[in-house]
């Protein structure tokens, strides 16, 4: 790779042990891919939960944050993913003391790096959303996907080493998704039918995830009928993502780089065409209705937003849960939840709201062990194809029939 | 022909035996990480032991966390001894930077269906090379 004076320096160590080993990481997946040089990037997003560091990713933060703040403090803004756990419900979760400690260290070690301990995957929605063409390491598959398609922004998946690494150099290196030709087009997807509900449109991503299949795959999609709502790409996104390890897609009409199709599609080139329906999300949300009863719900992943908290709330009232029944949201919307009276009428019928986490996120195995819970149902299809992964049965239902299904204990 | 070309590769040279199938590649969601084996029921090498095996499969696959968990392997020293794929998304490439995994990736062929489990393979980053020594 090409390095400018800046990098230079802090390879050879002038800058500290710290950006030292940062750049040094960047240049060898740099090299792996090919990429020519660095790219400045503005902001950097880690995905840092304490059940994937264990202990010894959770070491390696605290060696970073022994150096001289001068050569540890992160060099352009540098948030978070969400924490592992919300320590005022950890008990109601049923987490052990031991996964509480090792989130307080690396939670203690990240504010010695300088990093806003944000703990949200929708700061698109509640930190600051990146604009068309600004360059970001973010680290979160939904987030990423989210802030390429939606806001035309440039970012790769970034791991929480590579994040982290961005953020303590500012920079990152120039490969798939901060190149124009990248971003093209690789599959034609076709649709006659434009979801209504949070659950569909995450089923209708999930459809087109597993068709795309693969990192380097961007999607051109046609025939949705409207301009979806935040919310709704977002459910969309995610669930591209976390089916397919998309991380770009575009919507004609609607996101910002396709206005039109031809926009997108490199100049004679032919693209392979799907056609995708109703028929298609519906099969994919009966493939998981396995049982009627449930043990629990769970409204997350991605974390959920005022508005959707709002609709929540309103389902809420006047109803009374069997189950119990977990909102989670990021910490900035917490506050003007509780302020607003949303989070008192979601827990006046037996719900918790928390916040700072992400479910799957919390040592999702361990707690369903600690609470017996194994039926889950949830308006995410991002969580219905993880939470397989934990032992979890998990059913994916509107918000509306989750919340039918709390008060009697059964899908209907 | 025994020998073959990547288009991406990074890492030290290593020799080892292959331990090879044509399913996917996910730190979190297919492995038992405590005890070093594929513990994902559908995985085709479920039940295996990864342990000091040069791993050659199809796709990484999963989200960002297997950035951090090839390393927290690597310090209880449970892991593979590299990594080979036909594709590789760039959490796996981040991952396996920051555990000092070697690592190939990108070939003309199925890579999966031309070395056999069992074989004993020689990786050689440097050139980009996989080697079929026997």
């Amino acid at each position: 790779m090409r390095l400018d004076e800046v990098e230079r320096a802090m390879l050879a160590g002038e800058m500290g042990p710290v950006r030292q080993m940062a750049l040094r990481h960047q240049i060898t997946v740099g090299d792996f891919f090919g990429a020519p040089d660095f790219v400045p990037v503005s902001q950097a997003h880690v995905m840092a939960d304490t059940e994937s560091l264990g202990e010894a990713g959770v070491a390696w933060l605290e060696a970073l944050a022994r150096h001289p703040a001068s050569e540890r403090r992160v060099r352009v803004p540098t948030i978070t993913d969400p924490r592992g756990t919300d320590f005022l419900h950890a008990k109601l979760l049923g987490q052990a003391g031991w996964m509480l400690t090792l989130e307080q260290r690396a939670i203690d070690a990240f504010v010695k790096l300088g990093v806003l301990m944000t703990d949200t995957c929708i700061n698109y929605q509640t930190v600051q959303a990146p604009s068309r063409g600004e360059h970001v390491a973010f680290g979160d598959t939904g987030v990423v996907i989210y802030s390429n398609s939606v806001c035309g922004a440039r970012s790769n998946f970034e791991g929480g080493p590579s994040a982290l690494s961005a953020g303590l150099t500012g920079r990152t290196p120039r490969y798939g998704f901060h190149l124009e030709a990248q971003r093209r087009a690789t599959l034609h997807v076709v649709t006659d039918w434009t979801p209504q509900t949070l659950d569909q449109w995450g089923a209708l991503g999930g459809v087109i995830g597993r068709l795309a299949g693969h990192y380097w795959a961007v999607p051109v999609i046609e025939g949705i009928e409207r301009a979806p709502g935040s919310d709704e790409l977002k459910h969309f996104g995610a669930a591209m993502a976390s089916f397919g390890s998309v991380a770009l897609f575009h919507i004609v009409g609607v996101t910002p780089e396709a206005p039109r199709l031809s926009d997108v599609v490199a100049p004679g080139g032919a693209l392979p065409e799907h056609r995708v329906g109703r028929a298609d999300a519906q099969a994919l949300e009966a493939s998981y209705r396995v049982d009627e009863a449930i043990d629990v719900v769970v409204f997350s992943g991605p974390q959920l937003s005022l508005l959707e908290l709002a609709s929540l709330a309103t389902l809420c009232d006047d109803r009374r849960f069997v189950v119990p029944v977990l909102a989670v949201t990021s910490p900035q919307i917490k506050p003007d939840a509780d302020r607003m009276g949303l989070t008192a009428r979601i827990e006046a019928a037996g719900g918790t709201v928390l916040a700072g986490m992400c479910f799957y996120q919390s040592y999702a195995r361990e707690i369903a062990q600690a609470n017996g819970w194994k039926r889950l149902v949830t308006n995410s299809a991002k969580m219905v194809n993880i939470l397989g992964g934990y032992g979890y049965q998990p059913m994916l239902a509107s918000m509306e029939a989750c919340v039918d299904a709390a008060c009697t204990g059964r899908l209907a | 022909m025994n020998t073959f070309t990547a288009r991406h590769a990074m890492g030290e040279r290593v020799e080892g035996i292959a331990l090879v199938a044509k399913d996917g590649f996910s730190a979190r969601y297919d492995l038992d990480r405590l005890q070093g084996v594929f513990s994902r029921p559908a995985h085709k090498l479920a039940g295996q032991s990864y342990r000091d095996r040069i791993l050659v499969l199809d796709a990484a696959k999963g989200g960002v966390a297997t950035a951090w968990m090839l390393h927290e392997m690597k310090t209880r020293g449970i892991t593979p001894l590299a990594l080979v794929f036909n594709a590789v998304n760039p959490i796996m490439a981040q991952g396996a930077a920051l555990a000092d995994l070697p690592m190939l990736a990108g070939f003309d062929c199925d890579i999966t269906s031309v070395i056999a489990s069992g074989a004993r393979v020689e990786l050689i980053p440097d050139q980009a090379l996989l080697r079929v020594l026997g």
